[in-house]
C-alpha cells in the first residue's frame, strides 16, 4: 500500500511581484533568546521575516542588530513600521528601513490605540499612498473593515493585511465573515496579520482562502516556540489544502455514512 | 585646547571635534557604517555620503538598524 497522495495543485504565493513558496510569515520579536528564534523559523519554513527598525544602542552592552543572527540571502527581509503612531513617522520608518538596502517593501502599521493596537485607518490609507508614490511595495495592516481594505487596495498597495484579533492577544480568527469578504472583493493577496494564538486558529484562518498568515507572538511566546512552528507550519498548509479542497456543506441534520440498505431483519 | 561640538546622537548629548563628518563619528563609536542607517538633522545619509557630510553644533542625528519585531 501506498501513502503517496496527489495533493491538490496551488498557485504561487505571489505578493509586490515576487513568488514565495510558504504562505506563513513570521515575525522575529519577543523570543526568550537569538538561537530559539533561529531554530523556529527554520521549523516554521517561513521565507519572509519581519524586522522592526530602532534605534541602535550606543553602550553596546548587549544589544546587536537581529542580523548577525538572520541570513538575509536565505530569508526575505519585511521591515515593519510597528510602534508609529502618526503618518508622518511610519514614512519616516520605511524610508530608513529600505535605506538598509534590502528591499522595498514595507509592512505598514500605523497604530491608532495604545490599548488595542488598532490601526489608525486614516493615517494608514495617508502613509500608504505617500509609500505607493515613493516607489514602495506596501503591505498594509489594517483591521477587517472592508471598505478600508478596498481603499488601501486602490491606494496601491501590494497587500493587505486584516487582522484575526488585536496584535499579542493570541484570541484567534474573531471575524471570518470579514476576512472572507475582504479576500472575495480584493483583487490583492490578503494575509492576516496578528492574534493567531495557536494551530487551530492558523487552520481556521487559511480555510477562509486567505493568502497567508503573518505571525509572531503565537511562536515566540508558545512554551516550546521550536514545537510551534513546526505546528503553525502543518496548520497553514493545512487550512490552505482544506481550502483548496472545498469543504462540503454544513447540516443542521445527521445524515448516515454506512448503507441503510442491506441491514438483517 | 581641545574644542569640541555637541551634538544628539540618539537623543542622547554627544560632543565630536569640530569638522567631524558622520564616517568619523561612526567610527567613534565603533559601528560598521554597513550596519547602520543614518539620519542626519531628519535626512536620510547615504552610506557613500557619510565621509562627505560635516557636523555642527545643535545637530540631531540619528543611527538606527534592524531588531527583533512583528
Amino acid at each position: 500500500m501506498t501513502t503517496a497522495v496527489a495533493t491538490v495543485r496551488d498557485t504561487p504565493f505571489l505578493i509586490g511581484g515576487r513568488t514565495f513558496q510558504s504562505r506563513l510569515m513570521v515575525g522575529t520579536g519577543k523570543y526568550p533568546d537569538h538561537e530559539t528564534m533561529v531554530r523556529a523559523i527554520e521549523a516554521s519554513g517561513a521565507e519572509i521575516v519581519t524586522v522592526a527598525v530602532r534605534r541602535v544602542n550606543l553602550d553596546r552592552s548587549k544589544e546587536e542588530s537581529i542580523l548577525h543572527h538572520l541570513d538575509s540571502k536565505r530569508f526575505f527581509l519585511l521591515a515593519n513600521t510597528a510602534g508609529c503612531y502618526t503618518t508622518e513617522d511610519a514614512v519616516r520608518y520605511a524610508r530608513l528601513a529600505r535605506e538598509a538596502g534590502f528591499n522595498e517593501f514595507v509592512k505598514l502599521e500605523v497604530i491608532g490605540d495604545q490599548e488595542t493596537l488598532l490601526p489608525d485607518v486614516q493615517g494608514l490609507l495617508e502613509a500608504a499612498k505617500m509609500l505607493v508614490q515613493d516607489g514602495f511595495k506596501v503591505l498594509a495592516y489594517t483591521n477587517e473593515d472592508l471598505v478600508t481594505a478596498l481603499r488601501l487596495e486602490d491606494a496601491g498597495c501590494a497587500a493587505v493585511m486584516p487582522l484575526a484579533s488585536p496584535i499579542g492577544s493570541g484570541l484567534g480568527l474573531l471575524n471570518p465573515f470579514s476576512v472572507r469578504t475582504i479576500k472575495r472583493r480584493l483583487t490583492v493577496p490578503v494575509v492576516v496579520d496578528a492574534g493567531v494564538g495557536t494551530a487551530s486558529d492558523a487552520c481556521i484562518t487559511m480555510e477562509q482562502g486567505v493568502d497567508g498568515i503573518l505571525m509572531n507572538t503565537a511562536i515566540a511566546a508558545a512554551k516550546d516556540p521550536v514545537a510551534m512552528a513546526h505546528a503553525m507550519r502543518l496548520a497553514v498548509e493545512a487550512g490552505r489544502a482544506a481550502f483548496l479542497a472545498g469543504r462540503m456543506a454544513k447540516r443542521e441534520v445527521a445524515m448516515p455514512s454506512s448503507p441503510v440498505e442491506g441491514m438483517l431483519d | 585646547m581641545n574644542e569640541t561640538i555637541a551634538v544628539t546622537v540618539n537623543g542622547e548629548p554627544r560632543t565630536v571635534a569640530p569638522g567631524a563628518t558622520l564616517l568619523e563619528l561612526l567610527a567613534a563609536l565603533d559601528l560598521d557604517p554597513r550596519a547602520v542607517v543614518v539620519e542626519h538633522n531628519r535626512k536620510i545619509v547615504r552610506r557613500p555620503d557619510l565621509g562627505g557630510v560635516g557636523l555642527t553644533p545643535g545637530d540631531s542625528i540619528e543611527l538606527v538598524h534592524f531588531v527583533g519585531g512583528g
